[in-house]
């Protein structure tokens, strides 16, 4: 009853007093301006994010309608300056549409493998034990089915709508954050300001989510960074296979749909699947951006 | 001639001079201990000699004559011919210096290979011969372990047996049995000195164990900050250290039978730190100590000899080399 | 002696390890397919334009389908003992034939785009450590990075733009050519020919993982001591880095290829359906929009078991490569 009394006051080694804290993110925000990886990436995303944002605004009106001539080259008509498709659809606003599916699949399907990811992983790495086998073998049990015809599956089972695209993907997608949390949990739970915590008589939730979580994180940015990219090919795998919603308009429909013509206009393909590319590029530019920042041991 | 005289050399890193103006000679069949705390320039000293800096390290100024060879002035392939053959390394950490992924037997046999036109059986042969001196029990076995298969102290044996593999001139060990327990040490260190003396091989032993010193070198160069600060024979420097930081050294020391950890907090009793010495004029050693004068800010002191192979960098204790008892002032 | 005893010890640990993953895997499938709204039935029934509820429950009832899940999973389990995966209702064959006829196909390209990836990536790994922050270091890196940001399906398109519609250098559709009834020698290198562009387009992306990979482990290995006690040798630079680095280095690159082989896998879906490649990938896609389940439920079955023996040999080949592995 007295014992809360007569314990000592530890203090956790990461609380820092404010002022530190304040000096250590100052460094840390100059780190990341100074990094030109990232901000080459962070650069190139933020165009897409506004592109995506004011997609309505640039091209009023569906653009899956017919505007124009089909299969105008670019360059030839300057009222269509990627050209049109065999459908007369503008290009260029297709592809300005098209940021939305990919961003928002992407973006919303790497935050469900995260959640269920750190869920696993921490819960796995924490307590050990059969808990750890049993979680580690469901790890295994998902890293061993191809990933890919997975979410097929997944797809085949619902509608392909985007929601549950993205959910597919995030379940198919987890294991690795999984691996990445348990391995940092496993390191992580018996260093000092943890014992300190479990002195103190906190409960292991707040000791998961307040003490270990925020110290593990750093990796797991990075791998965000990556599995938003990732998805973003696996939607346009998906897309390009024909297993997408028909209202919208999305990078690797384009280019299933230009396939057709890969003889005779082959910019339908080309243009899609460069921008998909430069998207992927750019999260894949502020992950490793990421990477030099917070694991600054990695480069020489 | 001596086998390896350094003379005059300077190395830098960026923005950091790690060794200054350092010379010393080393006789053949000769240990020479270079003492000093970790960070003083020794162990570069020791990786010059051998032109293995990091990418990052320049020899500013100085020579580095083997037989009257300068080896800073070989160009890279000649200076391969001399590393393993002439002069070999030994590393303080036998844990990471062996290649996890090769056998002993393999990591043996290269080298007589590289220097020595010898068939694959035959180096392996003479590599279960090598295990055999180095006393690894059961040599014809051990030799396709891998050094995961080993305790450290026979990894450090196997470094042993690859350094000498060919014979070498030089050998330089670099805190060779840092990462031992003591009786480990002890048996590491005998067949290191045995070994010498049949092969009649020269040793740089870079240590900051005065007490190994004392047991296994015939000669001591003590450095701080980067320059040599004394040298002189075993004997003499022990009976009376001359320069103020030997002498803090030799306060510092505990009893080497009495406490086997006392490694762990070995320099601890001088006040302040190496680091204390970046980037001032005059006597590095000024801050912390005893004696220092106003002149010992202002230039820094040259290594004066003073007879009998013996030499210091401090004005004050030249100057008064007369007297005796200032060994006793030192604390 | 030893090795056959490291090579054992892995073999059982692996066996240990794949058991309840194997299990695991065809319950896990099952339920999943279970989930599926319409099946193989219902679709026939549908295209046939006779929906009637007698032929439906007649074909319903012809593949067992109506009968309690757990009954349906435990004479799946009977039949897989038997390896037999039931039989395929669409295509009116069985599945375990069906699948066997696809199976060293997707093998052929899986195999060739493994080893080409491996391969390319890490010479060019090795090549970009080497030269670390210099030219070639800068334009590889460029170079990977983009590789690793392209769909690899659009890859294979662009190449096909390239070779087959503009040089009309490589086919770019099936894996023989039709009708020719080559043998011998021209038979192997029409083979090779269709090979060419699906493998590349598979592996593009897979490059530039392993290539990434080499290069920050070839770094990492330099920094370690037995570098330097390679050097202090005196062996030649090339030796060093091959013998010493480059062998600590495929550790971990090749422990990463095991944990891609399913994705290798998944990939070879799209590739194989963009050139016409008669492989296990393009059989699953048929399969669900089919909605043949029986198939599917194979093809999941089996690639999932392709990948645990690609692992099986992995480590292997990292047993092979270190000697810590594997020893008690």
């Amino acid at each position: 009853m007295s014992v809360q009394a007569e314990q000592p006051v530890v203090v956790p080694a990461r609380t820092d007093t404010s002022g530190r804290a304040a000096s250590r993110r100052r460094r840390r925000l100059r780190a990341f301006l100074r990094n030109p990886t990232f901000i080459a990436g962070a650069g190139i995303l933020a165009v897409f994010v506004l592109l995506a944002l004011f997609a309505g605004l640039l091209f009023p009106g569906d653009p899956q309608d017919m505007v124009g001539q089909p299969l105008l080259w670019p360059g030839q008509d300057a009222e269509f300056p990627l050209g049109t498709d065999s459908l007369g659809r503008d290009v260029l606003a297709q592809l300005v549409y098209g940021t939305r599916a990919s961003l928002l699949v992407g973006v919303a399907s790497a935050a469900i493998g995260l959640a269920i990811g750190m869920a696993v992983g921490s819960l796995a790495g924490f307590f050990g034990g059969w808990v750890d086998t049993v979680l580690t073998r469901l790890i295994e049990l998902f890293q061993t089915t191809p990933t890919f015809i997975l979410v097929i599956v997944i797809v085949a089972i619902a509608e392909p709508s985007m929601p549950m695209i993205a959910l597919a993907i995030g379940l198919a997608s987890w294991p690795t954050v999984a691996r990445l949390v348990r391995a940092q949990f496993r390191s992580l739970r018996e260093s000092d300001f943890v014992m300190a915590a479990r002195s103190l008589g906190y409960s292991r939730l707040r000791i998961i989510v307040q003490e270990i979580l925020p110290n593990a994180l750093p990796p797991v940015i990075v791998a965000a960074s990556v599995m938003i990219a990732n998805a973003i090919l696996t939607e346009a795998g998906l897309s390009f296979l024909n297993m997408r919603d028909p209202n919208v308009v999305s990078w690797g429909g384009m280019i299933g749909d230009g396939r057709d013509q890969l003889r005779t206009a082959w910019f339908l393909t080309a243009l899609p699947g460069a921008t998909i590319a430069l998207a992927v590029l750019s999260l894949n530019l502020v992950g490793d951006g990421l990477n030099e920042i917070l694991n600054p041991r990695t480069e020489p | 001639m001596p086998l390896l005289s350094v003379d005059g050399l300077s190395v830098a890193f960026p923005g950091h001079a790690a060794v200054r103006e350092a010379s010393f000679s080393l006789a053949a069949g000769e240990t020479l201990a270079l003492v000093g705390e970790s960070g003083c320039g020794k162990s570069v000293t020791a990786f010059s000699v051998m032109r293995l800096l990091p990418p990052n390290a320049r020899v500013v100024s100085g020579r580095i004559l083997l037989e009257g060879a300068d080896l800073l002035a070989l160009s890279e392939s000649e200076m391969r011919e001399v590393r393993g053959a002439q002069v070999s390394l030994i590393q303080q950490e036998p844990m990471t210096s062996l290649n996890p992924v090769l056998s002993i037997g393999l990591q043996i046999a290269e080298v007589i290979r590289r220097h020595e036109k010898l068939s694959r059986k035959a180096a392996r042969a003479r590599a279960v011969e090598l295990l055999d001196l180095v006393s690894i029990p059961d040599a014809h076995r051990r030799i396709d372990d891998y050094p995961h298969n080993l305790s450290g102290g026979m990894r450090q044996r196997v470094m042993i047996a690859m350094a000498v593999a060919c014979r070498p001139k030089l050998l330089i060990a670099d805190e060779p049995t840092t990462a031992l327990d003591v009786t480990t040490q002890a048996q590491v260190l005998d067949l290191l000195d045995d070994l010498r003396h049949r092969l009649g091989m020269a040793v740089l032993l870079i240590t900051h164990d005065l007490g190994v010193v004392a047991q296994w070198a015939d000669r001591i160069a003590v450095m701080y900050a980067g320059r040599i600060v004394e040298q002189a024979g075993i004997e003499p420097f022990f009976a009376a250290p001359l320069h103020p930081y030997s002498r803090g050294l030799l306060g510092a020391r505990v009893d080497v039978d009495a406490d086997e950890h006392y490694s762990t907090h070995r320099l601890t009793e001088i006040p302040g730190n190496v680091g204390s010495a970046a980037g001032q004029a005059g006597c590095s050693f000024a801050p912390r100590c005893p004696v220092a004068q106003p002149a010992c800010r202002q230039a820094v002191p040259p290594l004066v000899g003073l007879g009998d192979e013996r030499a210091v960098a401090c004005p004050v204790t030249v100057s008064s080399h007369s007297s005796p008892l200032l060994g006793g002032e030192a604390r | 002696m030893r090795m056959g005893r490291r090579i054992a010890a892995t073999l059982k640990r692996t066996a240990v390890h794949a058991g309840p993953t194997v299990l695991g895997i065809i319950v896990l499938d099952f339920l999943f397919l279970q989930l599926m709204p319409g099946n193989a039935a219902d679709v026939m029934a549908t295209e046939a334009g006779s929906a009637t509820e007698e032929t439906v429950a007649a074909l319903r009832h012809q593949f067992g389908i109506d009968q309690p899940v757990l009954t349906q999973l435990l004479n799946f389990l009977g039949h897989l003992a038997h390896l037999d995966l039931g039989f395929s209702p669409r295509f009116n064959t069985s599945v375990a034939d069906l699948i066997m006829a696809r199976l060293p196909n997707t093998l052929l390209l899986m195999v060739t785009a493994l080893a080409l990836a491996l391969v390319l990536g890490i010479v060019f790994g090795a090549v970009m450590a080497a030269w670390a922050g210099r030219w070639p270091d800068r334009v590889l890196s460029v170079i990977v990075l983009l590789f690793y940001s392209m769909p690899g399906f659009w890859v294979g398109l662009m190449a096909v733009v390239l070779f087959s519609v503009k040089l009309g250098w490589l086919p770019s559709d099936g894996n023989e050519t039709i009708g020719a009834d080559l043998t011998g020698f021209a038979m192997v290198s029409d083979r090779l020919a269709h090979l060419v562009l699906p493998a590349l387009a598979l592996a593009s992306f897979f490059v530039a993982v392993y290539a990434r990979l080499t290069r920050a482990a070839m770094l990492e290995v330099q920094r370690q001591d037995f570098m330097r006690t390679a050097k202090a040798k005196g062996l030649h630079p090339l030796l060093i880095q091959l013998r010493h680095a480059l062998r600590n280095a495929l550790v971990p690159v090749t422990t990463v290829a095991g944990m891609h082989l399913g994705n290798l896998l998944g990939g070879a879906v799209v590739v194989e359906t963009l050139f016409g490649w008669p492989g296990m990938g393009r059989l699953t896609l048929e399969a669900v929009l089919g909605r043949d389940y029986a198939v599917l439920l194979g093809v999941l079955l089996l690639s999932s078991f392709v990948v645990i023996v690609a692992n099986v040999l992995i480590d292997l080949l990292h047993a092979w490569l270190d000697p810590r592995i594997g020893s008690a």
